[in-house]
């Protein structure tokens, strides 16, 4: 057993360390750093500089343009990204579209969308979850009814991350109402710019309109853009859904995280002449952390080392969702805690680019409640911390 | 034994009831925060009418008696309709402080407009530095003839851009985390020298920051003795926790409720989610959690309203406001993760009420700033 890397990944390392300490802008960096949402021109900007290297799409197989990197590669790439907090690519295109078109899309449809996915050229969000189909996705309604050389599609779609920004839209979307209910799904691409789609924001508990409802009302869809066969859509999204549930651990931002909770920490007054990092309490929960931290980080490096091997990524990808989002909620708390009346003002606008008034609390220490109550969506998305017990029921214990 | 209501406690509490299902709807209170007082003048002219205002103050001084069970009883009210008049601040915290400390004229002439609905006041006591400790008073009071002069920056003053007056706490001699030396003035905000920026808080309640610069006030703004006024700080900081705290239990047996009929009307794959065993359990660890944090602020109230030390009412509000907290947690993040998505929303009430939990457990110190305390008594 070993858990060390080789000579030829730490020199990949220093090589990955290199250049994105180079290439990822200073001024990105201290906005991530002040907890500053990154503008839409911003992230497609780093994800350009990314592709100029080479580097946008580490997933992607070497033929699509990917990296062609080693399973310890990519998480090498995924891990420096997390330490310097550069955004990950926006995972719709590239980690969640992309991966269907190359399995079940024509050569004609694999050369018309991956190349601008690659590029970030286009922007895509994604249409699954509808008011009355969330955790039991199979029941959704939308539909997609076959006229001629089109489809015609009527619903609503909801929690639409960043719909707003979005050029196209991937969506499941029901073409036969007889059949059971996972049998009658299909995978449709459709232009956002189409007549008949409207978005109406919602607004989370941050403040932030975040995500959107979709409506579709005789909304006319070219069939080219069926992916792979008419009611075949539901077993292409569950292939997907496996690609959602991966890296999402994020122990190497929860690592930057813990860092800068110790910095603050000890530049926190405790009230009483010392620093919260002296704090007993306070410091023993950061120790929890950091050895919840620990174990999660070696629970996915056995997991890379099972797939590195050959091994399909199995029920430890719900592992690892349930731990990676409920230890990232924890690290939320401690941020309240340390922030205590600072964090009460809220003050959503004073993290958004451009911001010109007054600051209210010292730092980004205000930003420590609106963090907090964004990410309960954590354990909501993504399949529901819920539904991954259930897999791990199900898949693992035979139950 | 015996824990029901006193007939007067069941008026109170029901006038509170008849209020929040004619006047306080989710829709009302949203425009209520969107306005620039972010309280409603014409809520508080009925509180005063209603008598409401003079829950926490002794019948000497015009109140109802002032007992901590009382209070108990109408903020956890409070708490079930998310209330943002600024009950706290104004009437808990500055009224009781005036009452300690005040005397004569001065005090009956306070009261009787704070009870009338007539006059807002707010308590400028936290600091940066400050964290939960009421002792560790960095702004200054100096002595100038028959002035002082202020200088300091105080946070978290709720109500602070609405108040006629504000109650400034600082220190006249000593280091900075003596128990001695601190006192409170009365500060007309328009005095040269305040700088207040405004603000509303993750609940909805309106806050500021309040700078002071060479603020000159004649001596006799001074409530009560010179330096002395620690102790009564301490003593009304805990009636308001046991205020705050019945206010938390109201918040989260509403989130409670609502996440049950939630249960009970969600459908998904073909049926109500309340069917599930996984789901069932934790609202039942859910009401658990409600009973216990009950419990023990009743034990805080009546301790409280007793003749115990001070030592042993002090120990009674940091059980209360330590296990209140680890119930907050534990119900309000549930409430949120059971509705789902809507959860995290603005648009349902219950991230509302979840966001008013947590500012709940953060006010007058968490849950492990309150463990502490218990443990260092």
């Amino acid at each position: 057993m070993k858990a060390e890397f080789t000579a030829e990944e730490l020199d990949f390392q220093n090589e990955v360390k290199t250049f994105l300490n180079d290439a990822f802008p200073a001024e990105y960096r201290e906005k991530v750093d002040a907890n500053v949402r990154l503008s839409k021109d911003e992230l497609v900007n780093w994800q350009k500089i990314l592709f100029k290297k080479g580097w946008a799409a580490p997933s992607w197989p070497k033929e699509y343009g990917g990296t062609g990197w080693s399973q310890v590669q990519k998480y090498i790439f995924a891990t420096e990204m997390g330490l310097i907090g550069a955004p990950e690519p926006i995972p719709f295109g590239m980690k969640m579209v992309a991966p269907i078109i190359m399995a079940y899309g024509t050569d004609e449809q694999k050369a018309r969308f991956l190349p601008d996915i690659l590029e970030s050229n286009v922007w895509w969000c994604q249409g699954y979850s509808e008011p009355n189909s969330g955790s039991d996705l199979a029941s959704l309604k939308t539909s997609a009814v076959r006229d001629g050389d089109h489809y015609i599609v009527n619903g609503a779609k909801t929690w639409n991350t960043y719909g707003q920004y979005a050029d196209w839209i991937f969506c499941l979307v029901r073409t036969d109402t007889t059949a059971k209910k996972q049998e009658g799904i299909s995978f449709l691409l459709i232009d956002m710019h189409s007549p008949g789609i409207s978005l109406k924001p919602i607004v989370l508990i941050d403040g932030h309109p975040e995500v959107n409802e979709v409506f579709f009302d005789d909304v006319r869809v070219p069939v080219e853009n069926l992916i792979g066969e008419e009611n075949k859509g539901w077993t292409y999204a569950k292939v997907l859904l496996t690609h959602e549930r991966t890296g999402i651990s994020g122990v190497p931002r929860g690592k930057k995280r813990l860092s800068s909770l110790k910095r603050i920490a000890s530049e926190t007054d405790d009230g009483f002449g010392s620093s919260m990092m002296e704090n007993d309490a306070f410091k023993n929960k950061i120790a929890s952390l950091e050895i919840d931290l620990e174990a999660i980080e070696y629970a996915e490096l056995r997991t890379l080392a099972s797939v590195s091997a050959g091994k399909a990524p199995g029920p430890e990808s719900s592992i690892l969702k349930i731990v990676g989002t409920e230890l990232a909620q924890r690290i939320d708390e401690a941020f309240v805690e340390l922030a205590a009346y600072h964090c009460l003002p809220f003050v959503p606008d004073q993290f958004e680019d451009g911001f010109q008034g007054d600051y209210i609390s010292p730092g980004n220490s205000a930003s420590a409640a609106l963090t907090y109550f964004n990410n309960r969506k954590a354990t909501i998305y993504g399949g529901s911390n819920e539904i991954q017990r259930n897999i791990i029921c199900k898949a693992v214990l035979g139950l | 034994m015996d824990f029901s209501y006193t007939e007067v406690q069941q008026m109170l509490q029901d006038s509170v009831k008849k209020f929040v299902v004619k006047n306080y709807d989710f829709d009302t209170r949203s425009k209520i925060i969107d306005s620039d007082s972010g309280y409603s003048e014409e809520n508080w002219k009925l509180f005063a009418e209603l008598g409401w205002l003079t829950v926490p103050f002794s019948e000497e001084d015009g109140g109802l008696g002032g007992s901590a069970v009382d209070l108990m009883v109408m903020m956890e009210e409070f708490g079930k309709a998310n209330l943002v008049e600024p009950y706290l601040p104004s009437v808990v915290l500055s009224g009781c402080l005036i009452s300690e400390l005040a005397t004569g004229e001065v005090k009956g002439e306070i009261l009787e407009k704070l009870v009338g609905g007539d006059l807002q006041l707010a308590f400028a006591a936290a600091e940066s530095g400050s964290r939960f400790n009421s002792a560790k008073v960095a702004t200054t009071a100096e002595s100038n003839g028959n002035n002082v002069v202020i200088n300091g920056k105080k946070i978290a003053v709720l109500n602070g851009s609405n108040a006629d007056e504000l109650l400034v706490v600082a220190r006249e001699s000593g280091g900075e985390s003596d128990a001695d030396g601190i006192s409170i003035f009365l500060v007309n905000p328009s005095t040269p020298g305040i700088t207040i920026r405004p603000f509303t808080n993750i609940d909805g309640q309106k806050s500021s920051e309040i700078d002071f610069n060479e603020v000159t006030v004649a001596s006799s703004t001074r409530l009560g003795e010179k330096g002395n006024a620690l102790a009564a700080i301490e003593r009304v900081t805990d009636k308001a926790i046991v205020g705050i705290s019945a206010e938390a239990v109201g918040v989260l047996e509403t989130l409670l409720q609502k996440t049950v009929e939630y249960s009970k009307t969600r459908k998904q794959f073909g049926t109500v989610i309340g069917t599930f065993q996984a789901l069932q359990h934790r609202m039942a660890d859910m009401f658990i959690e409600c009973q216990l944090a009950r419990s023990i602020v009743v034990m805080a109230a009546m301790k409280l309203d007793s003749s115990s030390g001070q030592r042993e009412k002090t120990k009674a509000v940091s059980a209360a406001k330590s296990r209140v907290g680890k119930a907050i947690r534990k119900v309000s993040q549930e409430a949120v993760q059971i509705h789902g998505g809507i959860g995290v929303t603005n648009e349902l009430d219950v991230g509302h009420y979840f966001k008013r939990a947590t500012a709940l457990e953060i006010m007058f110190g968490n849950t492990d700033y309150h463990v502490e305390r218990f443990a260092s008594l």
